[in-house]
């Protein structure tokens, strides 16, 4: 199964090292990874999405956490959460479909960003579900280039954890 | 007052009380070297090739208990030390390695004698630091021996570039460690220790599996307690061996690949396994799937990581062993009414039978030595009063398996690794921490010649090492599984040309002794353990047909195990077919 991990760890270097290095040597999977600067200028936070049975998701918990690094391993996929990407998607629709993925865009709160006489540039942020649809519209039309943010998560308020 | 980078470094070793470092000198770490040159407090043991520092600083770990010491330059001098860190991780040994680097204005520009060492150990270290700057220094050294000794032990890298080694900066030792994201845990799950206690007075064939965990706690006492006063038998890992008596009743002696048939019957048999400090290795439980197929299991580990990894487990117990066990006790004394020795009668009475049925053993020869039988003889006129390394391969599980430790810390033994020259520098740093000690290299001829080179150091710091070589020409475990289960294709495991050893023992200024013939074993083991007062090579030239049983084939359940009378029926139909 999927699973969403969000870690709170320190702001050095070799953390993400560490962090990618203990998933390639133990064959763990990551499907999307992110990083940001916290608050607190000497911490990150990092998005993990990887997947694997029980016994795996509990084995990486467990490895995260035994990184000096890694502050705060929450698995979030147990509780309830947010989680959201973003996509820039460049486009380049005939003439005559131009205005259909702007239409297209506007249905999906998307904003287009940058143009060219042939191609549009449209930020999308959403959840899988709606980034995997907005993609799907977009193919037809002829999608030249695709950048994704990869997750990031966080846990939602008022929700017993 | 300012202090260089150098003086830093050995002024807050002294503050981790450091008597000795284990190194080799090399361009980036002049400087503190220099300043090691009219040092008086630590003294630096020159090895002659820096894996052979790391292993002597890992056989001093685990003799002693405190953290080992390695100084190193950079490049060359920094990736020699990378087998010897990777051993010290597997089995879980503190060490701190400190390796010169390149100054930093150099760092990535692939200068001459540079090498990434942080990256390449990071797999292999329980941490690792590239320190910058000078004002990081102290802060980092503490961290490091912190880091090294607490929770489950291991290696701890700092990299210290040249230009750190000469910057100044004021002298302040950190009286704390503040890391936030690392907490051990020492205290286990009280309510689990209940149930525990109460799944302990239920089971009728119970075992204990103790592992390298439990001399590394200092559990033995806690576990000789629970194992007498509950009448439960203990089999130890090759990692824990010794901390559990094995001339006690109550010994199983190892388990696993080549571990005794009552071992692996019992916890085949079991209804419930106690394993302490150790992790379920691939060695131990065989074929996972039929691993103690109706035990409950009940896991007490400092490491979270090790516990669900290999083998479900019933009761999963976070902590420090001795911690965990002492409470576990006290818990099983106040609460549980049972007649321990009535509910064991019937079991222990089947792991006696057990153990008449099928003992270690081997045939013995007055015409070719056996090497089990010279690891015998040690174990006879040593009286068991040795620290004992070794090997790897052969030599080693006849070492695991014929000799009897009593104490912990007595056998010294790449376990998680398996890293063949482990055994010698390995009991080189031992006899430093332990000058009046007998420390004994059980070796093969394979294996001794990985780090022969280090017979100088040995007879240089006058340490009275004494290595047996158990002699048949061949890598023998390897030999042996290509006789078994490679249709008899021995495909270079025959050394062919093995050097006279008493000939290169003597070139380096060390005695050298040889034994062809199994009535001159004793003389030889007499002379060079006892009469003979500096470092000895004993070259026993063994029978090289001989085999380690019993062996469980990799990947098989445990309890199906080969033994030496099988080999000789299968013998006998070859000789039967020639003859046809």
């Amino acid at each position: 199964m999927r699973h969403t991990i969000t870690l709170l760890v320190e702001n050095r270097f070799g953390v993400l090292s560490r962090i990618s290095g203990l998933f390639s040597g133990r064959g763990y999977n990551i499907e999307s990874l992110s990083v940001g600067e916290e608050i607190d200028p000497r911490y990150s936070q990092m998005t993990i999405v990887t997947s694997g049975d029980d016994l795996i998701i509990e084995q990486i918990n467990k490895q995260l956490n035994k990184l000096v690094d890694v502050i705060k391993v929450t698995d979030v996929t147990e509780f309830e959460h947010v989680e959201r990407e973003m996509v820039l998607i460049k486009v380049t629709p005939r003439p005559e479909r131009k205005a259909e993925v702007l239409n297209l865009a506007e249905i999906f709160r998307g904003r287009v960003v940058d143009s060219s006489e042939s191609t549009y540039t449209i930020e999308i942020t959403g959840d899988e579900k709606k980034i995997e649809a907005f993609i799907g519209l977009m193919k037809p039309m002829g999608i030249k280039d695709l950048v994704r943010t990869g997750k990031v998560a966080i846990l939602r308020e008022g929700f017993k954890k | 007052m300012k202090l260089t980078g150098s003086e830093i470094l050995i002024e807050s070793l002294k503050k981790e009380g450091v008597k000795h470092i284990f190194g080799y000198p090399g361009g980036v770490v002049l400087n503190i070297f220099d300043f090691l040159y009219d040092d008086k407090d630590i003294k630096l043991i020159l090895t002659r090739h820096e894996q052979g520092a790391v292993h002597a600083a890992d056989g001093y770990a685990r003799a002693t208990g405190k953290p080992g010491v390695v100084l190193v330059t950079s490049g060359p001098g920094a990736t020699n030390t990378v087998t010897g860190i990777a051993t010290a991780s597997m089995d879980s040994v503190p060490l701190v390695v400190i390796t010169g680097q390149v100054p930093t204005m150099l760092i990535g520009n692939d200068a001459f004698q540079e090498a990434d060492i942080v990256g390449i150990t990071r797999p292999c270290t329980k941490h690792n630091y590239l320190v910058k700057d000078v004002k990081d220094l102290a802060v980092v050294i503490k961290e490091a021996f912190h880091i090294a000794m607490s929770g489950r032990p291991g290696p701890v890298l700092i990299d210290l570039p040249k230009d750190v080694t000469a910057g100044k900066t004021d002298f302040v030792w950190p009286e704390k460690v503040h890391l936030e994201g690392y907490k051990p845990r020492y205290e286990g799950n009280k309510w689990m220790i209940t149930q525990a206690a109460h799944l302990i007075e239920k089971s009728k064939k119970p075992v204990i599996v103790a592992g390298g965990g439990v001399i590394i706690s200092g559990a033995h006492k806690e576990l000789r307690e629970l194992a007498e006063l509950t009448q439960i038998p203990v089999t130890t890992t090759l990692m824990g061996i010794g901390c559990f008596p094995e001339t006690n009743r109550l010994s199983l002696g190892m388990p696993g690949m080549h571990g005794t048939y009552y071992a692996n019957k019992s916890i085949q048999d079991s209804d419930l396994l106690i394993a302490l400090g150790m992790r379920f290795d691939d060695r131990v439980t065989g074929k996972t799937d039929s691993f103690a197929p109706n035990a409950s299991i009940i896991h007490i580990d400092i490491d979270p990581t090790s516990i669900r990894k290999n083998v479900r487990v019933d009761i999963p117990i976070v902590g420090d062993v001795r911690k965990v066990l002492t409470a576990l006790n006290k818990t099983i004394k106040t609460e549980a009414k049972t007649q321990w020795a009535q509910i064991r009668k019937a079991w222990l009475k089947q792991i006696d039978a057990w153990k008449r049925e099928r003992p270690l053993t081997y045939t013995p020869s007055d015409e070719v030595i056996k090497p089990q039988a010279v690891v015998e003889k040690i174990y006879e006129l040593t009286k068991g009063e040795a620290i004992i390394t070794t090997e790897v391969g052969q030599n080693q599980m006849w070492a695991a398996q014929f000799y009897k430790y009593d104490k912990p810390r007595t056998f010294i033994s790449s376990g998680g690794l398996g890293t063949m020259g482990f055994g010698f520098p390995a009991a080189i740093g031992v006899q430093l921490a332990f000058p009046e000690k007998l420390v004994i290299d059980i070796a093969g001829d394979g294996s001794i010649q990985m780090n022969i080179q280090e017979l100088a150091t040995a007879v240089l710091n006058r340490l009275p090492v004494k290595v047996v070589i158990l002699n048949n020409g061949y890598l023998g475990m390897v030999r042996q599984w290509q006789e078994l289960f490679y249709g008899e294709r021995y495909s270079h495991t025959s050394l062919d040309v093995v050097p006279d050893f008493v000939k290169v023992a003597e070139a380096y200024g060390a005695a050298g002794l040889k034994a062809t013939k199994p009535s001159e074993v004793e003389d030889v083991l007499r002379e060079g353990l006892f009469k003979i007062k500096k470092t000895v090579f004993m070259d026993f030239v063994v029978d090289w047909k001989e085999k380690v049983y019993p062996m469980v084939p990799a990947g098989a359940p445990i309890d199906h195990m080969l033994f030496e009378e099988q080999e000789a029926r299968q013998e006998k139909k070859r000789r039967l077919k020639v003859v046809k």
